[in-house]
C-alpha cells in the first residue's frame, strides 16, 4: 500500500494513411520507372530532388520537371563501424549532389573500400532489377564510383 | 471586472482566404496550403517579404508526422530567414499571438495561417490524446462521446429546452490564412479593414470531472474582458450543435445573427475570423463577436470583438 507507483504503462496507437502529395507522387512514379525527376523553382532556379511541390526558400510552386542522370558527386560522408539493422559494418553513407540538382540526398556507397570514399568522388546510382521496382527510393540500392576524375571543389563547396 | 482592454496599436484584418473539403484526396498539406497563402497575400498585393511576423496553428497529431508544422513552411518561403512562430492549437490562437506581437511596435504586418488534413487519421481517437495521459486517455473516450456527456448534462439541467443529439465529429480537411496590419498600414492596404477591437482567451480545468459542463465560465470571462455587447452578428466555432446553445447563453447574444460552424479541426476557429471579416467588410455586419474553441467540451475558448469601418 505504501509502495509508490513509479511507472504507468498506457499503450497508445494511432493509425494514419500517409499521402505523399501530387508532386511527390509524380516523383515516386518516375522512380518506379527507373528515372529521377526533380523540379525547378521558377524564381530561384534551384532544382529539388526529391521534389516536394514547393521551393522551401521562395514559397512558390515548382512545376517544371527536370530529369536527372543518376550521376552525382559526394559532398560529405560518414563511415559507420557499428551494426545497424540490415547493414553490415563498415558501411558508408554519403550526401550526394546529383548532377543538375541543387540539394543533396543521402545514399549508401558500395563497390569500393570505405577508405577510398572522398569528397568530390564521382558516383552513379545502382538500381534494383526492373521487375522488383516499386514507387520508392529503395529502387536505388546504392551508389558506386564511376571512375571519372574527382569533381573540382568549386563544384560542391556550397554543399559540404 | 476591469474595463475592456484597448489596443495602443489598432490591428485590422486586411485579407483572408480559406479552403475546405470533406477529404482532400491527393494533395499534401503544403500543396493544400500554398494557394491559400498566395490568395490571402495576393488580394492585398503582398508577398511574404512584406510580412513582419508569421504564425501558424496546426497539430502534428492530425497528420501523424513529427514536425509537420516545420515542413509546412515550404509553403511560406522562409528565406531570407523570417520571424516565425507556431501554436499546437487552432489557428485562432495563433491569431491571438500575432495581435500581441503587433503591439510591440517593431512590425506592422502579420500572416496567420492554419492547416489540417484529419481525414487521413482517426480524428475521434486522435483527440483522446489531448486528455489526461494517466487516468483518462488510456480509456480512449472519443471526442464525440465526450460531447455526448456534455449534451446529456445540458439536457438534464432543464435549462436549454430541446438539446440536439450529438452527430459524428466533423471530419474535414482545409487551410485558412489571414493578413493583419496595424493602423495606417491597414487603411493603406484596403478600404475595408476589419478592426480587432478586443481579444481574450481563457482555459478551464483539464479534468472534465471538476467542470460544470452546462456552463462556460471561460467564454463569459473572455467576453467580459473583451466587452462583448451591442453586437449585430456572431461567428461561432461550434464542434457539435448543442454547443451553440451554450455559447449563445454565455455570450448573451440576444438578437444577433449567428453563423455557427465546425470546419476542419485546427482550422475552423481561424476560418470563423475569415468568415466574419468577409461579412463585416461587405457591410453585412457592423460589430460582431467571433468565437473559437479548442480542447474537449469547449475547454478553451477565445472571444474577439470585430468592427468594420465606422
Amino acid at each position: 500500500m505504501s509502495e509508490p507507483v513509479t511507472i504507468v504503462e498506457t499503450p497508445i496507437r494511432l493509425d494514419f494513411s500517409y499521402t505523399p502529395g501530387v508532386n511527390a507522387s509524380r516523383f515516386l512514379r518516375s522512380i518506379e520507372q527507373g528515372r529521377i525527376l526533380g523540379q525547378r523553382c521558377p524564381r530561384c532556379q534551384k532544382v529539388y530532388m526529391p521534389p516536394r511541390g514547393a521551393c522551401s526558400m521562395c514559397g512558390v510552386a515548382t512545376d517544371e520537371e527536370v530529369e536527372l542522370s543518376g550521376k552525382g558527386t559526394v559532398t560529405t560522408f560518414c563511415v559507420t563501424r557499428v551494426p545497424s539493422p540490415g547493414l553490415v559494418p563498415p558501411y558508408v553513407s554519403a550526401w550526394i549532389r546529383l548532377d543538375g540538382a541543387d540539394i543533396t540526398s543521402m545514399f549508401l556507397i558500395q563497390e569500393c573500400e570505405p577508405e577510398e570514399v572522398r569528397l568530390g568522388m564521382r558516383v552513379e546510382a545502382v538500381w534494383v532489377e526492373e521487375s522488383e521496382r516499386k514507387p520508392n527510393l529503395g529502387n536505388i540500392k546504392y551508389f558506386r564510383p564511376t571512375g571519372e576524375p574527382d569533381a573540382p571543389y568549386d563544384d560542391y563547396k556550397d554543399y559540404v | 471586472m476591469s474595463a475592456p482592454r484597448t489596443y495602443d496599436r489598432p490591428v485590422a484584418i486586411v485579407s483572408w482566404a480559406s479552403f475546405e473539403t470533406p477529404s482532400e484526396p491527393a494533395r499534401n498539406e503544403v500543396e493544400m496550403l500554398l494557394p491559400v497563402l498566395q490568395d490571402a497575400l495576393g488580394r492585398v498585393g503582398m508577398t511574404q517579404r512584406d510580412i513582419g511576423f508569421t504564425v501558424s496553428g496546426s497539430s502534428d497529431y492530425l497528420q501523424g508526422f513529427p514536425f509537420a508544422f516545420v515542413g509546412a513552411l515550404d509553403a511560406v518561403g522562409p528565406w531570407p530567414p523570417i520571424r516565425e512562430s507556431h501554436v499546437e492549437m487552432d489557428g485562432a490562437f495563433a491569431l491571438y499571438e500575432a495581435v500581441e506581437v503587433l503591439q510591440h511596435g517593431d512590425v506592422d504586418t502579420a500572416l496567420v495561417y492554419a492547416f489540417a488534413r484529419p481525414s487521413r487519421g482517426e480524428l475521434d481517437r486522435t483527440l483522446s490524446i489531448q486528455l489526461d495521459p494517466y487516468a483518462v486517455a488510456p480509456l480512449w473516450p472519443d471526442a464525440r462521446g465526450l460531447a455526448g456527456l456534455q449534451a446529456q448534462a445540458m439536457r438534464d439541467s432543464g435549462r436549454f429546452g430541446d438539446v440536439p443529439d450529438v452527430p459524428p465529429t466533423t471530419v474535414a480537411d482545409g487551410a485558412a490564412a489571414l493578413v493583419l496590419a496595424v493602423g495606417d498600414r491597414a487603411t493603406a492596404l484596403t478600404k475595408t479593414p476589419v478592426w480587432i477591437r478586443g481579444m481574450d482567451h481563457r482555459i478551464e480545468p483539464a479534468s472534465l470531472g471538476v467542470r460544470d459542463l452546462t456552463t462556460s465560465p471561460s467564454v463569459e470571462t473572455a467576453a467580459g474582458n473583451v466587452g462583448v455587447k451591442d453586437v449585430d452578428a456572431a461567428w461561432l466555432h461550434v464542434l457539435y450543435p448543442h454547443q451553440e446553445l451554450l455559447l449563445r447563453s454565455a455570450l448573451g447574444l440576444n438578437g444577433a445573427r449567428v453563423d455557427a460552424k465546425a470546419g476542419p479541426m485546427m482550422v475552423g476557429g481561424l476560418e470563423r475570423f475569415a468568415a466574419a471579416a468577409a461579412g463585416i467588410s461587405s457591410g453585412g455586419a457592423k460589430r460582431a463577436v467571433v468565437h473559437a474553441t479548442s480542447g474537449p467540451c469547449l475547454q478553451q475558448n477565445l472571444v474577439a470583438l470585430l468592427e468594420g469601418v465606422a
